[in-house]
């Protein structure tokens, strides 16, 4: 039976890893992730759950457990933030590379230093091309909703690739909201039992993770490419048919007010909530602007933002991270090459905000539309291309 | 594998590349990567088998007659036996290919 209750992300985010019936879970604590993986080892512990729950002295080591998990067959659950996603990183691409549907709830924190225990984009950014496939959730319901997803698009036998569930640390992980449950059944009708391509068993013995000489080590990284590129349709088909079987509907890429407007915010993450609130403000003072929100971002859905970007006269693109020296903030950079390559016509700005854990009120955000609108070209402070909202100076 | 490797295309090969042929690293003949050999003066060889018990590679076997050699299809030429060899029975020559 569907339920309904009044519950912290994170604990509903473990909750929908169980009812997806993951077999194997190994993992660190990191805040904020924290209360993810303690949850798991509660319900593991008392037999909630049925699945091996790896205690490891890392998260270098939880993702190498994950690996050798996922690799016999099992399927495997694993989260973590910030430093501990750096500590994972060589691990990440080692997964991805052997096509192995480990499923993450990336808590996104910031990175030291300074030391932050607070929420940001930095640490998924970083990890942004390591070939996993990246959804981004705006709220709790979309935090269970899109686990359950995940796995289905992870082991579907023309993708096998890992996913990486993301959502923001604190704004989001430790908020409590009422979210809907699906039945057991119903999950279980929807995501049937992991059927892998290859395991690691005994009785046929194979290789995994082997080296590749230059002569096949193209090949291998292009098959590879090619397969999370592909992925794109199998994620909409997963999203269409959750939507038809539990009735929210999912897309790669969201839109709010966005017929009526030709401004648009281009963002990821919890920040949208906010953002929305401000184009509802805006709207009461006669104003139209619109949202569009990247809830897939691997494989960068191109053709569906095309569309959406088709005709408008100017995007603000919203990010959680420094650019670390680059021309701007990652996203926007995808923005820009996309609009580049496809001939796309658009004035397109980019602000950075809400680092460390630093709160962007509605209003914030209407004051960066405000200074977008009042010249065809801002001259932004310090010789470079993009704004950081709020920054004292 | 079925054909060398410079001549696979990418989609067919296995997803993650995954080998199903058990033991095909014997194909790959190592020895390739040698730029000297190790050479036995058998007159000096005590048949210890030391350099046996070094070899990284298992490239070293013993001879019927109980002498040792290498099998330079595997042999890396890394020297350790060479190193090892307490009577000094093995010098490294250099090769020319």
């Amino acid at each position: 039976m569907t339920t309904k209750k009044g519950i912290e992300v994170s604990i509903a985010a473990s909750e929908a890893a169980k009812l997806a019936r993951v077999e194997v879970v190994s993992a660190y604590p990191i805040t904020p992730q924290t209360h993810i993986v303690e949850h798991l080892s509660e319900i593991v512990a008392n037999g909630e759950l049925d699945a091996a729950y790896i205690n490891v002295e890392s998260e270098h080591s939880a993702m190498s457990a994950c690996v050798g998990a996922s690799a016999t067959g099992a399927r495997t659950f694993t989260s973590t933030s910030a430093q501990g996603m750096e500590l994972m990183h060589e691990i990440l691409f080692i997964a991805s590379g052997m096509r192995l549907p480990i499923v993450m709830a990336a808590v996104n924190r910031a990175l030291s230093s300074p030391l932050s225990i607070w929420g940001d984009h930095s640490d998924v950014m970083a990890a942004r091309d390591t070939g996993w496939i990246m959804l981004f959730c705006e709220n709790g319901q979309e935090v269970v909703d899109t686990t359950i997803m995940a796995f289905k698009i992870a082991e579907d036998r023309r993708v096998l690739l890992p996913v990486m569930v993301n959502l923001d640390g604190f704004s989001l992980s430790h908020v409590i909201e009422p979210i809907e449950f699906p039945a057991q059944e119903e999950v279980d009708s929807f995501l049937p039992p992991y059927n892998p391509l290859y395991t690691l068993h005994p009785d046929k013995p194979v290789t995994m993770g082997a080296y590749a000489m230059p002569d096949l080590y193209t090949e291998a990284k292009y098959g590879q490419e090619i397969a999370i590129r592909n992925s794109k349709v199998v994620v909409k088909e997963v999203m269409d048919e959750f939507g038809k079987k539990f009735g929210r509907a999912y897309k790669p890429v969201e839109t709010y007010n966005t017929e009526k407007a030709d401004t648009v915010f281009i963002a990821l993450g919890a920040n949208n909530e906010n953002i929305k609130t401000a184009i509802d403000e805006l709207k009461e003072q006669g104003k139209e602007l619109g949202l569009i929100s990247l809830r897939l971002f691997r494989p960068f859905p191109r053709e569906e933002l095309i569309e959406v970007l088709k005709g408008k006269k100017a995007a603000v693109v919203i990010e959680r991270a420094m650019p670390g020296g680059a021309m701007n903030g990652p996203l926007f950079n995808e923005i820009a090459s996309l609009a580049v390559t496809n001939g796309l016509n658009i004035r397109l700005e980019n602000y950075i905000c809400g680092l460390g854990g630093r709160d962007v009120q509605p209003h914030e955000f209407i004051e960066t539309l405000n200074e977008v609108l009042s010249s065809e070209k801002i001259a932004f402070p310090d010789n470079k291309n993009y704004g950081v909202i709020g920054v004292r100076s | 594998m079925a054909k060398p490797m410079d001549q696979y295309k990418w989609h067919e090969l296995n997803v993650g590349c995954v080998i199903e042929e058990v033991g095909n690293a014997m194909e790959y003949k190592t020895g390739d990567w040698r730029s000297s050999k190790p050479v036995w003066d058998d007159a000096k060889c005590i048949k210890c088998g030391l350099c046996w018990l070094f070899c990284p590679d298992s490239a070293i076997y013993q001879k019927d007659d109980g002498l040792y050699a290498a099998d330079l299809d595997y042999c890396k030429g890394c020297g350790i036996c060479s190193k090892e060899c307490k009577p000094g029975a093995i010098t490294m020559v250099e090769e020319e290919r």
